[in-house]
Protein backbone atom coordinates (compact mmCIF):
# COMPACT_ATOMS: atom_id res chain seq x y z
CA UNK A 1 0.00 0.00 0.00
CA UNK A 2 1.27 3.47 -0.90
CA UNK A 3 -0.15 6.80 0.25
CA UNK A 4 0.65 9.66 -2.14
CA UNK A 5 -0.25 13.17 -1.09
CA UNK A 6 0.50 16.80 -1.82
CA UNK A 7 1.29 19.16 0.99
CA UNK A 8 3.09 22.48 1.33
CA UNK A 9 4.34 22.38 -2.25
CA UNK A 10 5.79 18.88 -1.83
CA UNK A 11 4.63 15.62 -3.35
CA UNK A 12 5.18 12.79 -0.90
CA UNK A 13 4.79 9.04 -1.04
CA UNK A 14 4.67 6.83 2.04
CA UNK A 15 5.30 3.14 1.48
CA UNK A 16 3.10 1.82 4.25
CA UNK A 17 4.60 -1.62 4.88
CA UNK A 18 8.26 -0.57 4.87
CA UNK A 19 7.76 2.92 6.30
CA UNK A 20 9.82 4.46 3.49
CA UNK A 21 9.07 8.09 2.69
CA UNK A 22 9.88 9.72 -0.63
CA UNK A 23 9.60 13.19 -2.12
CA UNK A 24 8.64 13.00 -5.79
CA UNK A 25 8.88 15.13 -8.89
CA UNK A 26 5.61 16.20 -10.48
CA UNK A 27 6.04 13.56 -13.19
CA UNK A 28 6.77 10.79 -10.67
CA UNK A 29 3.82 11.83 -8.54
CA UNK A 30 1.45 11.73 -11.53
CA UNK A 31 2.74 8.31 -12.57
CA UNK A 32 2.38 7.02 -9.03
CA UNK A 33 -1.17 8.33 -8.70
CA UNK A 34 -2.12 6.55 -11.93
CA UNK A 35 -0.46 3.38 -10.73
CA UNK A 36 -2.31 3.50 -7.41
CA UNK A 37 -5.60 4.10 -9.23
CA UNK A 38 -4.84 1.23 -11.62
CA UNK A 39 -5.06 3.51 -14.64
CA UNK A 40 -3.15 2.81 -17.83
CA UNK A 41 -1.28 5.73 -19.37
CA UNK A 42 0.94 6.67 -22.24
CA UNK A 43 4.14 7.95 -20.70
CA UNK A 44 5.81 11.15 -21.79
CA UNK A 45 9.65 10.98 -21.86
CA UNK A 46 9.71 12.62 -18.44
CA UNK A 47 7.16 10.14 -17.11
CA UNK A 48 9.17 7.25 -18.53
CA UNK A 49 12.21 8.35 -16.53
CA UNK A 50 10.00 8.77 -13.47
CA UNK A 51 8.55 5.32 -13.98
CA UNK A 52 12.05 3.91 -14.06
CA UNK A 53 12.87 5.60 -10.73
CA UNK A 54 9.69 4.27 -9.16
CA UNK A 55 10.56 0.78 -10.37
CA UNK A 56 13.97 1.13 -8.76
CA UNK A 57 12.28 1.99 -5.45
CA UNK A 58 10.00 -0.99 -5.79
CA UNK A 59 12.92 -3.30 -6.43
CA UNK A 60 14.68 -1.89 -3.35
CA UNK A 61 11.65 -2.73 -1.19
CA UNK A 62 10.78 0.93 -0.70
CA UNK A 63 7.56 1.17 -2.69
CA UNK A 64 4.58 -1.17 -2.90
CA UNK A 65 6.21 -3.41 -0.32
CA UNK A 66 4.07 -6.44 0.36
CA UNK A 67 2.28 -6.70 3.67
CA UNK A 68 4.32 -8.82 6.04
CA UNK A 69 1.53 -9.26 8.50
CA UNK A 70 1.62 -13.05 8.85
CA UNK A 71 4.19 -12.80 11.60
CA UNK A 72 2.36 -9.94 13.26
CA UNK A 73 -0.96 -11.81 13.01
CA UNK A 74 0.63 -14.82 14.66
CA UNK A 75 2.13 -12.64 17.35
CA UNK A 76 -1.17 -10.90 18.04
CA UNK A 77 -3.02 -14.20 18.30
CA UNK A 78 -0.47 -15.69 20.68
CA UNK A 79 0.14 -12.63 22.84
CA UNK A 80 -0.97 -12.70 26.43
CA UNK A 81 -1.15 -9.07 27.51
CA UNK A 82 -0.18 -8.15 31.05
CA UNK A 83 -1.21 -5.01 32.90
CA UNK A 84 1.67 -2.58 32.58
CA UNK A 85 0.05 0.80 33.09
CA UNK A 86 -2.47 2.27 35.47
CA UNK A 87 -4.30 5.55 35.46
CA UNK A 88 -4.92 6.29 39.13
CA UNK A 89 -7.88 8.58 39.70
CA UNK A 90 -6.48 10.24 42.79
CA UNK A 91 -9.39 12.65 43.06
CA UNK A 92 -12.86 12.58 41.59
CA UNK A 93 -12.96 16.23 42.41
CA UNK A 94 -11.58 19.24 40.65
CA UNK A 95 -10.94 22.86 41.53
CA UNK A 96 -11.77 23.93 37.97
CA UNK A 97 -15.02 23.66 36.07
CA UNK A 98 -13.88 23.28 32.48
CA UNK A 99 -16.93 23.29 30.23
CA UNK A 100 -15.72 20.45 28.00
CA UNK A 101 -14.50 18.14 30.78
CA UNK A 102 -15.18 14.53 29.80
CA UNK A 103 -14.89 13.69 33.50
CA UNK A 104 -18.00 15.64 34.48
CA UNK A 105 -15.93 18.28 36.28
CA UNK A 106 -14.03 15.58 38.08
CA UNK A 107 -16.57 13.11 39.41
CA UNK A 108 -17.21 11.25 36.13
CA UNK A 109 -20.92 11.34 36.90
CA UNK A 110 -20.52 8.54 39.41
CA UNK A 111 -21.11 7.98 43.12
CA UNK A 112 -17.45 6.97 43.34
CA UNK A 113 -16.41 10.46 44.41
CA UNK A 114 -13.86 12.06 46.64
CA UNK A 115 -10.18 11.34 47.10
CA UNK A 116 -8.40 8.03 46.68
CA UNK A 117 -7.35 6.74 50.13
CA UNK A 118 -3.73 5.74 50.60
CA UNK A 119 -4.67 2.10 51.12
CA UNK A 120 -6.50 1.95 47.78
CA UNK A 121 -3.50 3.49 46.04
CA UNK A 122 -1.14 0.98 47.65
CA UNK A 123 -3.40 -1.87 46.58
CA UNK A 124 -3.31 -0.48 43.05
CA UNK A 125 0.49 -0.50 42.99
CA UNK A 126 0.54 -4.02 44.44
CA UNK A 127 -2.02 -5.01 41.79
CA UNK A 128 0.07 -3.81 38.85
CA UNK A 129 3.20 -5.46 40.25
CA UNK A 130 1.32 -8.74 40.59
CA UNK A 131 -0.33 -8.49 37.17
CA UNK A 132 2.66 -7.35 35.15
CA UNK A 133 4.39 -10.70 34.70
CA UNK A 134 7.94 -10.37 33.39
CA UNK A 135 7.43 -6.79 32.30
CA UNK A 136 9.89 -4.55 34.15
CA UNK A 137 8.78 -1.02 33.28
CA UNK A 138 5.46 -0.06 34.85
CA UNK A 139 3.66 3.22 34.26
CA UNK A 140 1.42 4.96 36.71
CA UNK A 141 -0.33 8.20 35.86
CA UNK A 142 -1.67 10.21 38.78
CA UNK A 143 -4.83 11.56 37.25
CA UNK A 144 -8.14 13.01 38.27
CA UNK A 145 -10.18 15.19 38.50
CA UNK A 146 -7.26 17.08 39.88
CA UNK A 147 -4.73 14.72 41.48
CA UNK A 148 -2.97 17.50 43.36
CA UNK A 149 -6.10 17.84 45.51
CA UNK A 150 -4.82 14.58 46.98
CA UNK A 151 -1.12 15.34 46.76
CA UNK A 152 -0.10 14.04 50.18
CA UNK A 153 -1.35 10.61 49.16
CA UNK A 154 0.35 10.95 45.77
CA UNK A 155 3.67 11.54 47.54
CA UNK A 156 3.15 8.60 49.86
CA UNK A 157 2.36 6.39 46.88
CA UNK A 158 5.51 7.49 45.07
CA UNK A 159 7.50 6.53 48.17
CA UNK A 160 5.64 3.23 48.41
CA UNK A 161 6.29 2.52 44.74
CA UNK A 162 10.01 3.24 45.14
CA UNK A 163 10.17 0.84 48.09
CA UNK A 164 8.36 -1.86 46.11
CA UNK A 165 10.77 -1.34 43.20
CA UNK A 166 13.63 -2.45 45.41
CA UNK A 167 11.77 -5.55 46.52
CA UNK A 168 10.55 -6.60 43.10
CA UNK A 169 13.03 -5.35 40.50
CA UNK A 170 10.24 -3.45 38.79
CA UNK A 171 10.68 0.14 37.68
CA UNK A 172 7.83 2.63 38.11
CA UNK A 173 7.50 5.54 35.75
CA UNK A 174 5.28 8.10 37.37
CA UNK A 175 3.35 10.75 35.47
CA UNK A 176 1.48 13.63 37.01
CA UNK A 177 -1.37 15.04 34.94
CA UNK A 178 -2.48 18.31 36.50
CA UNK A 179 -4.24 21.55 35.69
CA UNK A 180 -1.34 23.28 37.41
CA UNK A 181 -3.35 25.29 39.91
CA UNK A 182 -1.63 23.78 42.94
CA UNK A 183 1.93 23.97 41.61
CA UNK A 184 4.12 26.04 43.88
CA UNK A 185 7.73 26.66 44.78
CA UNK A 186 7.17 24.18 47.63
CA UNK A 187 6.22 21.21 45.46
CA UNK A 188 7.86 21.86 42.08
CA UNK A 189 11.31 20.57 43.15
CA UNK A 190 9.72 17.41 44.55
CA UNK A 191 7.70 16.81 41.37
CA UNK A 192 10.72 17.46 39.22
CA UNK A 193 12.75 14.93 41.10
CA UNK A 194 10.18 12.18 41.41
CA UNK A 195 8.13 12.16 38.23
CA UNK A 196 9.16 10.81 34.85
CA UNK A 197 6.61 12.95 33.06
CA UNK A 198 4.50 15.95 33.95
CA UNK A 199 1.47 16.92 31.88
CA UNK A 200 -0.08 20.32 32.49
CA UNK A 201 -3.19 21.84 30.95
CA UNK A 202 -3.45 25.14 29.12
CA UNK A 203 -5.56 25.84 26.05
CA UNK A 204 -3.69 28.75 24.50
CA UNK A 205 -4.70 32.38 24.25
CA UNK A 206 -6.23 33.97 27.37
CA UNK A 207 -9.73 34.33 25.93
CA UNK A 208 -9.71 30.82 24.44
CA UNK A 209 -8.47 29.29 27.67
CA UNK A 210 -10.79 31.22 29.95
CA UNK A 211 -13.88 30.64 27.82
CA UNK A 212 -13.78 26.89 28.44
CA UNK A 213 -11.79 26.68 31.66
CA UNK A 214 -13.09 29.61 33.64
CA UNK A 215 -12.46 33.33 33.88
CA UNK A 216 -9.07 34.15 35.34
CA UNK A 217 -7.63 30.66 34.96
CA UNK A 218 -5.10 31.75 32.32
CA UNK A 219 -3.61 34.42 34.57
CA UNK A 220 -3.56 32.04 37.52
CA UNK A 221 -2.12 29.03 35.72
CA UNK A 222 0.46 30.41 33.30
CA UNK A 223 3.04 31.53 35.91
CA UNK A 224 2.74 28.21 37.75
CA UNK A 225 3.05 26.11 34.60
CA UNK A 226 5.96 28.27 33.48
CA UNK A 227 7.75 27.62 36.76
CA UNK A 228 7.21 23.86 36.45
CA UNK A 229 8.25 23.76 32.78
CA UNK A 230 11.31 25.84 33.53
CA UNK A 231 12.36 23.50 36.34
CA UNK A 232 11.74 20.58 34.03
CA UNK A 233 14.00 21.82 31.24
CA UNK A 234 14.29 19.02 28.72
CA UNK A 235 13.01 16.34 31.08
CA UNK A 236 9.75 14.87 29.86
CA UNK A 237 6.79 17.21 30.24
CA UNK A 238 4.00 18.59 28.11
CA UNK A 239 1.83 21.63 28.19
CA UNK A 240 -1.30 20.28 26.62
CA UNK A 241 -4.54 21.88 25.58
CA UNK A 242 -7.85 21.09 24.01
CA UNK A 243 -9.33 22.85 21.02
CA UNK A 244 -13.01 23.03 20.28
CA UNK A 245 -15.35 24.42 17.64
CA UNK A 246 -14.87 27.79 19.35
CA UNK A 247 -11.21 27.94 18.30
CA UNK A 248 -10.88 26.26 14.95
CA UNK A 249 -7.88 28.57 14.55
CA UNK A 250 -6.07 26.54 17.21
CA UNK A 251 -2.68 26.92 15.48
CA UNK A 252 -2.64 30.41 16.93
CA UNK A 253 -3.07 28.88 20.38
CA UNK A 254 -0.19 26.46 19.88
CA UNK A 255 2.01 29.31 18.71
CA UNK A 256 0.86 31.48 21.60
CA UNK A 257 2.05 28.82 24.02
CA UNK A 258 5.30 28.50 22.09
CA UNK A 259 5.72 32.27 22.47
CA UNK A 260 5.22 31.86 26.21
CA UNK A 261 8.38 29.79 26.15
CA UNK A 262 6.91 26.29 26.37
CA UNK A 263 8.96 23.75 24.43
CA UNK A 264 6.80 20.63 24.57
CA UNK A 265 3.26 21.15 23.41
CA UNK A 266 0.19 19.14 22.63
CA UNK A 267 -3.20 20.48 21.62
CA UNK A 268 -5.92 18.00 20.90
CA UNK A 269 -9.42 17.94 19.47
CA UNK A 270 -12.15 18.00 22.10
CA UNK A 271 -14.01 14.79 22.93
CA UNK A 272 -17.65 15.76 23.16
CA UNK A 273 -21.14 14.56 22.24
CA UNK A 274 -22.38 16.13 18.98
CA UNK A 275 -25.13 17.94 20.89
CA UNK A 276 -22.61 20.32 22.46
CA UNK A 277 -22.09 23.63 20.68
CA UNK A 278 -18.32 23.31 21.08
CA UNK A 279 -18.17 19.78 19.58
CA UNK A 280 -16.27 19.45 16.31
CA UNK A 281 -18.38 18.60 13.28
CA UNK A 282 -17.61 16.89 10.02
CA UNK A 283 -18.06 20.14 8.13
CA UNK A 284 -15.29 21.68 10.25
CA UNK A 285 -12.75 19.27 8.78
CA UNK A 286 -11.58 21.39 5.80
CA UNK A 287 -10.83 24.31 8.13
CA UNK A 288 -9.08 22.01 10.60
CA UNK A 289 -6.97 20.42 7.86
CA UNK A 290 -5.88 23.87 6.71
CA UNK A 291 -5.11 24.80 10.31
CA UNK A 292 -2.87 21.79 10.83
CA UNK A 293 -0.98 22.61 7.62
CA UNK A 294 -0.65 26.22 8.73
CA UNK A 295 0.71 25.03 12.06
CA UNK A 296 3.24 22.72 10.40
CA UNK A 297 4.55 25.59 8.25
CA UNK A 298 4.67 27.96 11.21
CA UNK A 299 6.62 25.44 13.30
CA UNK A 300 9.08 24.90 10.46
CA UNK A 301 9.58 28.67 10.25
CA UNK A 302 10.23 28.84 13.99
CA UNK A 303 12.87 26.12 13.65
CA UNK A 304 14.70 28.21 11.07
CA UNK A 305 15.02 31.04 13.58
CA UNK A 306 16.15 28.78 16.40
CA UNK A 307 12.80 28.86 18.16
CA UNK A 308 11.64 25.35 17.39
CA UNK A 309 9.23 23.54 19.70
CA UNK A 310 8.01 19.95 19.84
CA UNK A 311 4.35 19.46 18.98
CA UNK A 312 3.28 16.03 20.19
CA UNK A 313 1.14 15.09 17.21
CA UNK A 314 3.72 16.14 14.64
CA UNK A 315 6.47 14.29 16.43
CA UNK A 316 7.17 11.13 14.46
CA UNK A 317 10.41 9.23 14.78
CA UNK A 318 10.60 7.28 11.53
CA UNK A 319 13.85 5.56 12.39
CA UNK A 320 13.52 4.79 16.08
CA UNK A 321 9.79 4.18 16.49
CA UNK A 322 8.28 1.01 17.88
CA UNK A 323 7.92 -2.44 16.27
CA UNK A 324 4.91 -3.33 14.16
CA UNK A 325 3.36 -5.35 16.99
CA UNK A 326 3.24 -2.22 19.13
CA UNK A 327 1.99 -0.19 16.21
CA UNK A 328 -0.99 -2.46 15.64
CA UNK A 329 -1.73 -2.94 19.35
CA UNK A 330 -2.57 0.66 20.13
CA UNK A 331 -3.07 2.01 23.62
CA UNK A 332 -3.68 -1.33 25.33
CA UNK A 333 -6.77 -0.05 27.16
CA UNK A 334 -8.65 -2.83 28.89
CA UNK A 335 -5.78 -5.29 28.75
CA UNK A 336 -2.43 -3.58 29.31
CA UNK A 337 -3.75 -0.32 30.67
CA UNK A 338 -6.48 0.11 33.29
CA UNK A 339 -7.98 3.00 35.19
CA UNK A 340 -8.57 2.80 38.95
CA UNK A 341 -11.24 4.94 40.62
CA UNK A 342 -10.88 6.42 44.14
CA UNK A 343 -12.96 3.51 45.42
CA UNK A 344 -10.72 0.96 43.71
CA UNK A 345 -12.94 -0.01 40.78
CA UNK A 346 -11.23 -1.01 37.55
CA UNK A 347 -12.15 0.28 34.08
CA UNK A 348 -10.54 -0.22 30.65
CA UNK A 349 -9.31 3.38 30.72
CA UNK A 350 -10.13 6.78 32.17
CA UNK A 351 -12.55 7.46 29.31
CA UNK A 352 -14.79 4.56 30.36
CA UNK A 353 -14.92 5.50 34.04
CA UNK A 354 -18.49 6.30 34.99
CA UNK A 355 -19.94 3.76 32.55
CA UNK A 356 -20.79 0.80 34.79
CA UNK A 357 -21.19 -1.50 31.81
CA UNK A 358 -17.41 -1.27 31.43
CA UNK A 359 -16.46 -1.89 35.07
CA UNK A 360 -14.05 -4.83 34.95
CA UNK A 361 -13.92 -5.55 38.69
CA UNK A 362 -12.09 -3.93 41.57
CA UNK A 363 -8.79 -4.12 43.40
CA UNK A 364 -10.18 -6.67 45.88
CA UNK A 365 -11.73 -9.00 43.32
CA UNK A 366 -9.26 -8.37 40.52
CA UNK A 367 -10.46 -8.34 36.94
CA UNK A 368 -13.69 -10.32 36.77
CA UNK A 369 -15.00 -9.43 33.35
CA UNK A 370 -12.62 -11.62 31.38
CA UNK A 371 -14.83 -11.49 28.29
CA UNK A 372 -14.52 -7.72 28.23
CA UNK A 373 -10.73 -7.90 28.59
CA UNK A 374 -10.66 -10.38 25.71
CA UNK A 375 -12.79 -8.00 23.65
CA UNK A 376 -10.35 -5.14 24.27
CA UNK A 377 -7.18 -7.16 23.75
CA UNK A 378 -8.53 -8.37 20.40
CA UNK A 379 -9.45 -4.88 19.29
CA UNK A 380 -6.47 -3.75 17.27
CA UNK A 381 -5.53 -2.60 13.81
CA UNK A 382 -5.62 -6.09 12.31
CA UNK A 383 -9.13 -6.83 13.59
CA UNK A 384 -10.69 -3.52 12.55
CA UNK A 385 -11.52 -3.57 8.85
CA UNK A 386 -11.35 0.20 8.49
CA UNK A 387 -7.91 0.26 10.12
CA UNK A 388 -6.43 -2.71 8.28
CA UNK A 389 -6.94 -0.93 4.95
CA UNK A 390 -5.86 2.52 6.17
CA UNK A 391 -2.47 3.92 5.14
CA UNK A 392 -2.02 5.50 8.57
CA UNK A 393 -2.39 2.26 10.53
CA UNK A 394 1.24 1.99 11.69
CA UNK A 395 1.28 5.59 12.96
CA UNK A 396 -2.15 5.92 14.54
CA UNK A 397 -2.55 2.34 15.81
CA UNK A 398 -6.31 2.30 15.60
CA UNK A 399 -7.39 5.35 17.52
CA UNK A 400 -9.23 5.68 20.79
CA UNK A 401 -11.55 2.78 21.60
CA UNK A 402 -13.65 4.91 23.93
CA UNK A 403 -14.21 7.51 21.24
CA UNK A 404 -15.17 4.70 18.84
CA UNK A 405 -17.61 3.21 21.33
CA UNK A 406 -19.31 6.48 22.21
CA UNK A 407 -19.49 7.60 18.56
CA UNK A 408 -20.45 4.33 16.90
CA UNK A 409 -21.49 1.90 19.63
CA UNK A 410 -18.50 -0.39 19.08
CA UNK A 411 -14.86 -0.23 20.04
CA UNK A 412 -14.17 -1.83 16.66
CA UNK A 413 -15.66 1.06 14.66
CA UNK A 414 -13.35 4.09 14.71
CA UNK A 415 -14.79 7.57 14.87
CA UNK A 416 -14.67 9.23 11.46
CA UNK A 417 -13.72 12.73 12.59
CA UNK A 418 -10.93 11.37 14.80
CA UNK A 419 -9.58 9.30 11.90
CA UNK A 420 -9.64 12.23 9.50
CA UNK A 421 -7.79 14.45 11.95
CA UNK A 422 -5.26 11.75 12.77
CA UNK A 423 -4.48 11.20 9.08
CA UNK A 424 -3.99 14.91 8.55
CA UNK A 425 -1.68 15.17 11.57
CA UNK A 426 0.41 12.29 10.28
CA UNK A 427 0.61 13.87 6.83
CA UNK A 428 1.80 17.09 8.46
CA UNK A 429 4.36 15.21 10.55
CA UNK A 430 5.74 13.46 7.47
CA UNK A 431 5.74 16.75 5.61
CA UNK A 432 7.82 18.39 8.33
CA UNK A 433 10.36 15.56 8.19
CA UNK A 434 10.59 15.90 4.42
CA UNK A 435 10.76 19.70 4.48
CA UNK A 436 13.69 19.60 6.90
CA UNK A 437 15.62 17.33 4.55
CA UNK A 438 14.95 19.05 1.24
CA UNK B 1 17.42 9.54 -8.71
CA UNK B 2 16.22 12.39 -10.85
CA UNK B 3 12.58 12.09 -9.88
CA UNK B 4 12.83 10.88 -6.30
CA UNK B 5 14.42 12.10 -3.09
CA UNK B 6 14.20 9.44 -0.43
CA UNK B 7 13.55 10.99 2.96
CA UNK B 8 13.64 7.71 4.83
CA UNK B 9 14.45 4.29 3.40
CA UNK B 10 12.08 2.42 5.72
CA UNK B 11 12.80 -0.14 8.39
CA UNK B 12 9.46 -1.40 9.61
CA UNK B 13 10.12 -4.93 8.41
CA UNK B 14 13.45 -5.01 10.21
CA UNK B 15 11.51 -4.41 13.42
CA UNK B 16 9.34 -7.39 12.64
CA UNK B 17 11.85 -10.05 13.63
CA UNK B 18 11.80 -12.28 16.68
CA UNK B 19 14.15 -10.01 18.60
CA UNK B 20 12.10 -6.86 18.25
CA UNK B 21 8.52 -7.94 17.87
CA UNK B 22 6.25 -7.25 20.78
CA UNK B 23 8.67 -7.37 23.73
CA UNK B 24 6.09 -5.17 25.47
CA UNK B 25 8.50 -3.02 27.43
CA UNK B 26 7.50 0.18 25.66
CA UNK B 27 5.28 2.89 27.04
CA UNK B 28 1.51 2.65 26.73
CA UNK B 29 0.60 5.11 24.05
CA UNK B 30 -2.15 6.97 25.87
CA UNK B 31 0.06 7.68 28.82
CA UNK B 32 1.72 10.90 27.84
CA UNK B 33 0.56 14.14 26.33
CA UNK B 34 -2.51 12.65 24.78
CA UNK B 35 -5.24 11.44 26.98
CA UNK B 36 -7.76 11.32 24.20
CA UNK B 37 -6.01 10.57 20.95
CA UNK B 38 -3.65 7.66 20.80
CA UNK B 39 -0.48 7.99 18.75
CA UNK B 40 2.29 5.43 18.58
CA UNK B 41 4.58 6.83 15.96
CA UNK B 42 6.34 9.09 18.42
CA UNK B 43 6.85 6.34 20.96
CA UNK B 44 10.33 5.11 21.64
CA UNK B 45 11.36 1.48 21.28
CA UNK B 46 12.90 0.47 24.62
CA UNK B 47 15.43 -1.61 22.74
CA UNK B 48 16.82 1.54 21.14
CA UNK B 49 17.25 3.36 24.46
Amino acid sequence: MVHAFRIGGLRLALDVESGALHSLSEAAFCVLEKRIAGESYEATPDEAAATHNLTQLEQAGQLFSPAADTQVHTHMQKRKPVVKALCLHMAHECNLRCAYCFAGQGNYGTDDRGLMPLEVGKKALDFIIAQSGARRNLEVDFFGGEPMMNFDVVKQLVAYGRAREKETGKRFRFTLTTNGAFLSTDNIPYINENFDNVVMSLDGRPDVNDRMRGTGTYDDLVPKIKAMASARGNASHYVRGTYTRHNLDFATDVLHMADLGFQYLSVEPVVAPPSEDYALREDDLPALFAEYEKLADALLEREKTGKGVRFFHFDIDLDGGPCIAKRVTGCGAGSEYLAVTPGGRLFPCHQFVGDDAFCLGDLDTGVLDIARVHEFSHCHVLTKSECASCWAKYYCSGGCMATAHYANGSILKPDKISCELMRKRIECALYMLAARKI
Amino acid sequence: MEHVTTIFAGNLQEKNDDKHIGCGECQTSCQSACKTSCTVANQICEQNQ
